[in-house]
C-alpha cells in the first residue's frame, strides 16, 4: 500500500470528504525515510508530493516507520497496529506541530489514513 | 409494518445521593439474580442494550443498568453549572451501593466495563458481603495515562467528536460497523467535560493496584474479561491486575476491544454466558 493512492481513496468517498469539509491544511506524513506533504482542501486531497527539498512548511507531522505503516494498512491489523492513537500509545508513531487542527478533525483524519486499507477478502 | 417492542423497561429513580437530590435513569429486563451493569466513562446504559434484550440471560437474571449522574438521561444535580465534574472512588462506590439499595437489588452480581471494571474491584474489596460476585470487563487496578485529557473539553475542539475519536480505535476492527458507530454516537452525546471528569477517576485518582491483594475471592468471586484490541486497558494491564488477586479468573477475548458488550454483542456473549452459567451453578450449590 502506498501513500500516493491517498487522494484517489479519499476524494472518491463522498461521506469522508463531507466529514472533513472544514479541514484545509498541509500535513507531513513520514513513511520511514520518505516524507510526503499532503495538501487538504475542504476535506479533499489536492496534492500528495514527496518532499525533495528543504524549507517546506506544514501544520503538523505524522511520523512512523515504513514497517509500522504497512502493518497499519493490513486489512485486519494486529492489536496495537489497528489505530492511529494505538500506534501513538505504544510509541510507534510521533505527532508534531500544531495539533489543534488534528484533534478537531481526528475522526476524519483517522478514516483518511485507514482508507488505504484493503477490505478483508475472506476469513 | 413490522413492529417490535423490546422487553426493556426504563424509569426514573428519585433519590438522595451525597446529600443532594438526584434523578437517575435506569433500565431493566428479566427476573432472577440481580445483575447490575455499569457503563464506561463518558457513555450511558445503552451500552447494555443487547444484554437487556438477550432472552437467554434475562430468563435467569434481572438485568439492571443505570445512567450515572451527568450521563445519558440522568441529569447533573442542581447547581452543576458552578462545578467541575470529577468522578472519585468514594463517590462512585457510594453511587452504586445507593442505587442497588434503592432498587432493592439483593446481593447483586455487579458487572462493569472500563471505569466500571475498575470500580467492581473496589466493590469486591469494600462490600464483598453485599455482593454475589463481580465481573470486570476491561478491568484493571491501574492504567497508564497516554494522552493529555484536556483535549476532551476545550472550546476550539468539538467535545463530542473528539471524545468519539479518542475511543474509536479502542474497538476491534472486525466489530460490526453498525455497533461501533452506535457506540461512538453515545460518546458524541456526552455532556461537555463529562468523559474527562470520569477519566480523572480512571487515570489519576482511582489507582487501586496496591490494594488488590486484599480482595478475598472466596467471599466475592472476581471474573475478568478483556478484549485483545484494547490499548487503554490492555490485556497486559488486566493480566497484571489478575496476578495480584488470588483466585481471579481472567479470559482474554478475541476480536473484541474496550467496549465488548456494545461493539460486538454477539461475540461478547460467547464469553459472558459461561461466566453467568458459573454464577448460576454456584447459586444452586
Amino acid at each position: 500500500m502506498s501513500i500516493e493512492q491517498l487522494a484517489e481513496r479519499v476524494n472518491s468517498n463522498e461521506a469522508l470528504v463531507r466529514r472533513g469539509r472544514y479541514f484545509s491544511e498541509t500535513v507531513m506524513i513520514e513513511v520511514g525515510t520518505a516524507q510526503y506533504l499532503v495538501r487538504f482542501e475542504s476535506g479533499r486531497i489536492a496534492t500528495v508530493a514527496r518532499v525533495r527539498t528543504n524549507l517546506q512548511s506544514w501544520t503538523f507531522a505524522i511520523r512512523a516507520a515504513e514497517e509500522v505503516w504497512q502493518r497499519f494498512w493490513e486489512p485486519v491489523p494486529a492489536p496495537g497496529y489497528h489505530d492511529l492513537i494505538a500506534l501513538l500509545r505504544y510509541g510507534r508513531l510521533r505527532l508534531e506541530g500544531n495539533l489543534q487542527p488534528l484533534m478537531a478533525n481526528l475522526i476524519y483524519l483517522k478514516l483518511v489514513l485507514e482508507s488505504l486499507r484493503d477490505r478483508e477478502t475472506s476469513r | 409494518m413490522n413492529v417490535t417492542v423490546e422487553p426493556i423497561v426504563g424509569r426514573y429513580l428519585r433519590m438522595e445521593f451525597q446529600g443532594r437530590p438526584h434523578r437517575i435513569y435506569f433500565e431493566e429486563a428479566g427476573q432472577g439474580i440481580p445483575l447490575l451493569c455499569l457503563h464506561t466513562a463518558g457513555a450511558d446504559g445503552r451500552q447494555y442494550r443487547a444484554l437487556l434484550n438477550d432472552a437467554e440471560v434475562t430468563r435467569n437474571f434481572r438485568v439492571v443498568t443505570f445512567d450515572m449522574p451527568w450521563h445519558g438521561k440522568s441529569s447533573p444535580p442542581a447547581g452543576w453549572e458552578n462545578e467541575e465534574y470529577r468522578l472519585t472512588t468514594d463517590g462512585y462506590t457510594d453511587l452504586i451501593m445507593t442505587v442497588a439499595r434503592a432498587l432493592a437489588l439483593e446481593r447483586p452480581v455487579v458487572m462493569g466495563c472500563s471505569i466500571g471494571g475498575r470500580i467492581v474491584l473496589q466493590l469486591a474489596l469494600q462490600h464483598a458481603a453485599a455482593l454475589r460476585c463481580v465481573i470486570g470487563l476491561q478491568s484493571s487496578g491501574r492504567v497508564n495515562p497516554y494522552y493529555d485529557i484536556s483535549w476532551l473539553y476545550r472550546p476550539d475542539v468539538h467535545g463530542g467528536d473528539v471524545c468519539a475519536a479518542m475511543v474509536s480505535g479502542l474497538m476491534a476492527p472486525r466489530s460490526p460497523a453498525a455497533e461501533r458507530w452506535e457506540t461512538l454516537w453515545h460518546y458524541m452525546q456526552g455532556g461537555p467535560g463529562v468523559f474527562k471528569g470520569d477519566l480523572h477517576f480512571y487515570t489519576v485518582e482511582g489507582d487501586i493496584q496496591e490494594r488488590l491483594a486484599k480482595i478475598d475471592t472466596k467471599r466475592c468471586p472476581v471474573y475478568m474479561l478483556t478484549g485483545e484490541y484494547d490499548y487503554s486497558c490492555s490485556p497486559d494491564d488486566s493480566q497484571a491486575t489478575a496476578a495480584r488477586i488470588s483466585g481471579a479468573q481472567l479470559t482474554i477475548m478475541k476480536d473484541l476491544g474496550h467496549f465488548p458488550m456494545t461493539e460486538n454483542p454477539a461475540q461478547f456473549r460467547t464469553y459472558l454466558l459461561p461466566v453467568l452459567e458459573d454464577v448460576l451453578k454456584r447459586e444452586r450449590g
